[in-house]
C-alpha cells in the first residue's frame, strides 16, 4: 500500500469513527451528570456483581476499544471501579450482541453464539484477573 | 435526483442531539453542564487522537489483510495459532469488513478456533493502546493486554470444542 492510500484509509477510518466517538461522549456525560449519585450505589466493590453489571453494559454497546477506552477512562474519573470498567471494555469489543446478524450470516449460528457467550464469561475473569495482578505487582 | 441516504452513524448522533434538546427543555444546567464536559473531553483527547492517527496510517502501511492472508495457510498448527493471534492484533477494521475475510479463510480450510482466536485478539489494537495507557497506565495495559492474549488460546479451544 502506498503512503498516500494509507492516509487516505486511516483517514476515512478516522472519519468513519468520529460520529459514533463524539456521540458517545456527548451520552456518557449526560448519564454521568444524571446518575452520578446512583452509580455508587450500583457498583459497591463486590468482584462478581460489579464485573457483572460492567460486562452486561459492555455487551450491549458494540464498537472499536478505542471509544470504550474513553468512555472507562471518564467513569473511572466518576469513581466507578476499574473492575467494573474492565468488564465493560472487554466485553464492548468482544462480545457482539447489536453484530450477532451479521455473525451469524457469515461464520453461522452455532459459532456466534458459543464464541459471545465464552466472551462473556472470560470478559468477567479477565477483569477480575486484572484487578488481582494489579495489585500483586 | 435522489437524496443521499444517512449512515446508521449520523442517525445515532442525530439521535443523541435530540436527547440533548429534551434535556435542555427540562434543565437547563444539566444541558450545558454536559456539553462543557464533553467539549473539555474531546479536546483533552485530540493530541491522543492524533498519535493515534499516525499508528493507523503506519500500520496500514505495512500491513493489508491480503498480505497477512497469505502467511496464515499452510502453517504447523502451533505457528497458526501464533499467527492468528498476530493477525487479530494487527489487523483493523469493522465486522462488515472484518467478517466476510474471516468467511473467505473458513471457505479456505481454516477451523473454528482460530477465527475465535482472531477475533478475541481484536481487544488488543496498537495503535488504541496509547489511549489505553494514558487513561490506565502502563501496568494495567500490559497485565490486560496480556491476559486477553493468553486467553484467546483457552476461547479457540472452548469454540472449537463446543461447535465442531
Amino acid at each position: 500500500m502506498t503512503l498516500k492510500k494509507s492516509i487516505k484509509q486511516s483517514l476515512n477510518n478516522f472519519k468513519a469513527m468520529l460520529p459514533i466517538l463524539i456521540g458517545v461522549l456527548l451520552l456518557v456525560n449526560l448519564l454521568n451528570n444524571s446518575f452520578q449519585d446512583i452509580y455508587f450505589k450500583i457498583f459497591t466493590g463486590n468482584y462478581i456483581t460489579d464485573s457483572l453489571i460492567g460486562a452486561l453494559a459492555g455487551s450491549i454497546s458494540f464498537g472499536i476499544p478505542i471509544t470504550s477506552y474513553i468512555i472507562g477512562g471518564e467513569l473511572l474519573d466518576q469513581g466507578i471501579n476499574l473492575l467494573a470498567i474492565t468488564a465493560f471494555m472487554m466485553t464492548w469489543s468482544t462480545v457482539g450482541v447489536a453484530m450477532l446478524p451479521l455473525e451469524t450470516n457469515f461464520l453461522g449460528n452455532k459459532f456466534a453464539i458459543v464464541r459471545n457467550a465464552l466472551n462473556f464469561v472470560f470478559a468477567i475473569i479477565i477483569s477480575i484477573l486484572t484487578i488481582i495482578l494489579i495489585n500483586f505487582f | 435526483m435522489t437524496p443521499k441516504k444517512l449512515s446508521g452513524k449520523i442517525y445515532f448522533l442525530i439521535t443523541v442531539t435530540l436527547i440533548y434538546l429534551v434535556a435542555y427543555l427540562f434543565n437547563e444546567n444539566l444541558f450545558f453542564s454536559s456539553l462543557q464536559k464533553t467539549l473539555e473531553m474531546f479536546l483533552k483527547i485530540i493530541p491522543i487522537l492524533i498519535v493515534t492517527l499516525g499508528i493507523m496510517i503506519l500500520v496500514n502501511l505495512l500491513i493489508t489483510p491480503e498480505r497477512i492472508r497469505k502467511h496464515l495457510l499452510d502453517k504447523s498448527k502451533f505457528k497458526r495459532y501464533f499467527y492468528f493471534i498476530l493477525f487479530g492484533i494487527i489487523v483493523s477494521g469493522p465486522p462488515y469488513i472484518i467478517f466476510p475475510i474471516l468467511k473467505d479463510l473458513k471457505d479456505k480450510g481454516v477451523s473454528n478456533d482460530l477465527l475465535a482466536v482472531f477475533l478475541y485478539n481484536r481487544n488488543v489494537k496498537i495503535p488504541f493502546l496509547i489511549v489505553m495507557i494514558y487513561y490506565f497506565g502502563i501496568k494495567f495495559t500490559i497485565i490486560n493486554s496480556f491476559l486477553i492474549i493468553i486467553f484467546s488460546i483457552f476461547n479457540g479451544l472452548l469454540v472449537k470444542k463446543f461447535t465442531d
